[in-house]
């Protein structure tokens, strides 16, 4: 069993965790990913890590409600523990030799693109940050990223909070400044990384995506994690879950994605019912 | 007192749930054998001298003598002698391919049938889990510490056989549960859990670590089990990554691998009602391939509510590699075999979902290098499959981590594991290997035949060492 060592929220939807698994948090890097399962029986679920401490021995996580599976894990407290916690999985994210970085990250993938950020930065590697969220109350980890980014963009599409606008907006002034980065790294929503890979091409700026498609075991044995990248198959959990972003084929992606939206849904309604009744 | 012998030509036939019934449950198609009818079999063994079946038995296990000790009605005493080579012997009877194996060489299958090993091993097996509630004994430890990486058939067997031997032994599992394909590939239909996780436990009352979610090549490498104070490793993680046949459509929604599918539904249980995790509920599936795998994925689909189920092969029913019992059960189950067939394009309806599947008509040529003849398209045969569901039963290639994160580990290229002949040692000393990894995908009987050699290997090797 896997502690829960400390839980926030940091807004409606999105909360973190961190929890208690040295031997993972000796090992992990940015960009790897751990497989969840909140009790016995639920779904085996992949997240990539958002942080670790290897001498306090955890790993840190942060999750969006999205379906039945973050809502289980959602009700578990301070001092309760996860059935399962497996990793890290995955490859790290490549940062050698970096000079200077545009670290793209929308929503709750802020979460993710953080530790990047923020090795990066320890690396000695200039760092401009672009993050992007709906509207205020959805923003995440802002300080966090301002401590380890030279320059930090907050974008919101309703422009209650920093600039009005998409992150591509904001990268693509970045670029047309004058910004010469040798590489950009982005995560969030499929379609924002599909957008900022179509615009980085036009500059031929290389660029890294961060994908996270369904997946059970995470090792490479079921294949429900496969991706088409450059015209081949690639598995998320074993070659990724970092690609080229300017590889990668994000409409079929995208479709994958929802293979089990009407599953997801009445998860959703069941556990908001069996909520309910707890409630009364 | 001498033993009556039962001269009759024909195998005691195996009790089967009905599958007009069975098709919708996932309930245990074969019932096993009743007393009287197990020492009425046993009655049909000879009791050869030479043993010809037990050569032919991967794990070696004393054939003769526990089919004399059941016709004597001393099924505790048939229990041990199995127990002696075999450390899972009810997933064995129920699982192996006999018929290739112990039954093939067995000399009453000259002028008839031969006896029904198998179904007696399951027998015994059965009986002594109902009927017998003392824990085996603790072995006395030897002071040695050995990793085994893998829970599924082939490093159960070595843990096994080692902790027997007084080794302290750890598994390191890489999901959530131990058993390997014994729980994640193998239908319950076929081998209900409860009887692995039996297995397990008797592994466990004899000293046997296990550790789940330790994904050994990311968490630790094999170099850190050495650090931690083990002697000597030894791999058995299975058969890797799923292959797809890298034709246009694979990506789409409702095409799975047969790993992804059973997975779905043994490991996580999706056939249940409330389960938590997803799978799709098909009407006609389409699965690719001829093997056990292809038919384990076609009669859960048939259990899911499925409609119309087919084997999609390229060759004939002749050359189909999966048991004779399994292909007899899953036609009599109403899963069409459309043999000589092979998918060319999965078609995709305007929300990305199959739609149907593209194929041509096969047929036989000259045989090829494996001497099965090679199957060729019949030119102008496309014909489309109404189907909303593929399942990719084709085979697997190794998983790369392990390899990946273990220095001086000699892999072919295929990414197989290369060991020095019978007794699994790799290119790492200490590091032995067996199973899937090293063979590419198999049996579960040869996966712990090789598990049960690399334990003697293994006794042999820290035995040795430390003489002076």
């Amino acid at each position: 069993m896997y502690k829960i060592v400390r839980k926030k929220s940091l807004n409606p939807t999105v909360s973190l965790m961190e929890i208690e698994a040295p031997l993972i948090a000796k090992k992990a890097e940015p960009g790897q990913f751990i497989i969840f399962r909140a009790k016995q029986d639920s779904e085996r679920v992949p997240l990539t890590i958002a942080d670790f401490d290897r001498e306090k021995g955890t790993v840190t996580i942060i999750y969006q409600i999205v379906g039945g599976a973050t809502m289980e894990l959602d009700t578990l407290n301070e001092g309760e523990s996860l059935q399962d916690f497996v990793g890290p999985l995955g490859q790290p994210s490549e940062t050698e030799g970096l000079k200077k970085v545009a670290v793209v990250g929308g929503g709750v993938g802020c979460a993710i693109a953080y530790p990047i950020a923020k090795k990066l930065s320890l690396l000695g590697c200039e760092v401009h940050s672009i993050v992007g969220f709906r509207n205020k109350d959805l923003v995440i980890l802002e300080d966090e990223f301002k401590a380890v980014s030279s320059k930090l963009c907050m974008m919101t599409d309703d422009g209650s909070y920093g600039t009005k606008g998409l992150v591509t907006n904001a990268l693509e002034e970045l670029i047309k400044e004058g910004n010469q980065y040798d590489e950009v790294i982005a995560i969030g929503p499929l379609i924002m990384m599909k957008f900022v890979a179509l615009l980085t091409k036009k500059y031929n700026i290389k660029t890294i995506v961060s994908m996270n498609p369904i997946m059970i075991d995470g090792t490479g044995m079921c294949g429900g994690c496969r991706l088409t990248v450059g015209g081949e198959t690639k598995f998320a959990c074993v070659d990724g879950p970092d690609f080229d972003g300017h590889l990668v084929d994000f409409d079929e992606a995208m479709h994958r994605g929802t293979m089990y939206k009407e599953f997801e849904l009445h998860a959703r309604e069941a556990s908001c019912n069996l909520l309910n009744q707890e409630d009364k | 007192m001498a033993i009556q012998r039962n001269m009759d030509p024909k195998k005691s036939p195996m009790p089967v749930q009905d599958p007009q019934v069975r098709r919708n449950n996932f309930d245990e198609v074969a019932l096993g054998y009743s007393y009287e009818t197990a020492v009425n079999e046993a009655k049909r063994c000879l009791n050869c001298k030479n043993k010809p079946c037990q050569s032919a038995c991967p794990v070696q296990i004393d054939i003769p003598a526990f089919i004399e000790r059941v016709a004597n009605e001393d099924m505790e005493g048939a229990y041990q002698i199995i127990a002696q080579s075999s450390s899972l012997p009810a997933v064995c009877g129920r699982v192996c391919p006999q018929e290739k194996q112990c039954e093939s060489k067995c000399v009453r299958g000259i002028k008839g049938e031969s006896v029904g090993i198998g179904r007696l091993e399951r027998f015994v097996a059965d009986w002594h889990r109902e009927h017998c509630t003392e824990q085996p004994e603790m072995p006395t430890q030897n002071g040695h510490k050995v990793a085994i990486i893998g829970a599924g058939p082939s490093g159960l067997t070595a843990a096994g056989d080692l902790a027997k031997l007084g080794y302290k032994v750890t598994v390191y599992e890489a999901l959530h549960l131990a058993g390997g394909v014994l729980v994640y590939g193998i239908p319950e239909f076929r081998l209900p859990k409860a009887i692995v996780q039996k297995e397990i436990d008797n592994l466990k009352s004899i000293g046997v670590d296990i550790e789940t979610n330790m994904v050994i090549g990311k968490v630790l490498t094999i170099d850190e089990l050495f650090e931690m104070g083990n002697e000597a490793v030894y791999i058995g993680s299975g058969a890797g990554l799923p292959r797809f046949m890298n034709i246009p459509g694979e990506s789409l929604k409702g095409v799975y691998s047969a790993n992804e599918y059973l997975t779905r539904i043994n490991l996580m249980k999706a056939y249940k009602e409330g389960a938590k995790t997803p799978i799709k509920h098909s009407k006609n599936v389409a699965v690719v391939g001829g093997g056990n795998v292809a038919m384990d994925a076609a009669r859960s689909a048939k259990r899911m509510g499925a409609e119309n189920v087919y084997i999609v092969y390229r060759r004939g029913m002749e050359e189909l590699p999966a048991r004779k019992e399994e292909v007899e059960h899953a036609e009599e189950e109403g899963i069409i075999f459309k043999t000589l067939t092979n998918p060319v394009e999965v078609l995709s309806d305007e929300n990305g979902e199959v739609k149907g599947m593209k194929c041509i008509e096969m047929e036989l040529g000259e045989a090829d290098e494996s001497g099965r003849r090679r199957p060729i398209a019949k030119e102008n045969s496309e014909f489309v499959l109404d189907v909303d569901t593929m399942i990719m039963a084709i085979g697997t290639s190794p998983n790369p981590l392990i390899r990946s994160t273990t220095p001086g580990l000699e892999t072919n290229k295929r990414g197989c594991i290369v060991t020095d002949g019978e007794n699994g040692l790799t290119s790492r000393e200490g590091v032995y290997a067996g199973g899937d990894a090293v063979t590419g995908a198999a049996t579960v009987i040869l996966a712990m035949g090789a598990g049960k050699a690399a334990a003697k290997a293994i006794d042999e090797y820290i035995q040795n060492k430390q003489q002076p």
